[in-house]
């Protein structure tokens, strides 16, 4: 029996890490997750969204442009005002940065590498749907996996986004060259987080050789936002 | 009226804004060009380039247009890059 949390997942051409998505949604925390391709609406009842990972059109132009300009996305922006938990992991939020939902921009990696392999988030945001059950400064081991994973604010953004506790995460040590050494932020309203790290890898301890139970939280944050405790 | 529509080439030039780092062109001049001391070379920007081909009764109203298509599309993310745009006729 699924708890009834509708969450979408959001499929765009080239979306690869959707059903890691689902999997973890629905076999890990026993919700009702759906998948909704780019081109549909989004019908009312959904209680969260999630833009998942991949290379949605190839990268063309620049990771994650071309897929901000899809149909959905205007259903996404009108649930985002709403106030509703969207996550945006990796080329989700590439999308989310290039929709307007989130500010900055996401350059090449300094290394110009395609960079795949383990690191440490530090929790900077407790206080979003994505977090409210991990401890302020918590250590999250993570994988990353992206050629585009530079975020980049100019400082006067940057003050902003510390001023409005916008940093949800940052890198313990530098990884790719982003401004503060940040790995995710949240909108002004908390509701709508990006990350380059997948956390749907790293929730499960067969694939995760070090702790998974930071990563889990992070869905049970969500969780417990809708009012469903695990 | 006759509607004299010419058909232009437009190109635009999407680079990092100047204080925003450029690692392929740093690689290029530190990997390649100097060490293959050319050393009269001080800086190597990397860019794309978009061709455009397009219907316009003049050239600086095609330029016009391609402009709009740029920043209504956001072709170029104005956070990070600069865009430069020339045309010609076809």
């Amino acid at each position: 029996m699924k708890i009834n949390v509708k969450v979408g997942i959001i499929v765009f051409p080239g979306s690869n890490c959707d059903r890691d998505m689902f999997h973890v949604l629905t076999d890990v925390f026993n919700l009702d997750a759906q998948f909704f391709w780019h081109e549909k609406n989004l019908p009312s009842g959904i209680d969260a969204i999630v833009l998942p990972g991949g290379f949605s059109y190839g990268d063309r132009l620049r990771a994650g442009i071309i897929a901000a300009h899809s149909p959905i996305i205007k259903d996404v922006k009108k649930l985002a005002n709403k106030g509703i938990p969207i996550l945006g992991v990796c080329n989700g939020f590439q999308i989310l940065v290039e929709s307007g939902l989130l500010p900055g921009a996401l350059l090449k990696n300094n290394s110009l590498s395609f960079m795949c392999k383990w690191t440490n988030l530090i929790v900077e945001n407790n206080m979003t749907p994505f977090t409210n059950k991990l401890k302020l400064h918590q250590k999250i081991p993570i994988p990353i996996a992206n050629g585009e994973g530079r975020y980049y604010v100019d400082d006067s953004t940057l003050k902003k986004l510390k001023k409005n506790n916008q940093i949800v995460f940052r890198y313990s040590e530098a990884v790719n060259g982003s401004s503060f050494r940040i790995a995710g932020i949240c909108n002004e309203d908390g509701n709508v987080v990006g990350m380059m790290p997948h956390p749907e890898r790293a929730t499960e301890s067969v694939i995760n050789p070090i702790d998974s139970k930071p990563s889990s939280l992070i869905f049970e944050s969500l969780l417990s936002t809708i009012g469903v405790q695990q | 009226m006759i509607n004299y529509m010419a058909t232009y080439k437009v190109h635009v030039i999407i680079e990092n804004k100047p204080g925003i780092r450029d690692p392929e062109g740093d690689t290029i001049l530190n990997d390649l060009v100097l060490k293959g001391s050319f050393s009269s070379i001080s800086k190597i920007r990397s860019a794309k380039m978009l061709k455009f081909e397009i219907k316009e009764k003049n050239k600086n109203l095609a330029k016009k247009k391609i402009q709009t298509i740029c920043d209504e599309l956001r072709i170029y993310n104005p956070v990070v890059s600069k865009i430069s745009i020339e045309a010609f006729d076809d």
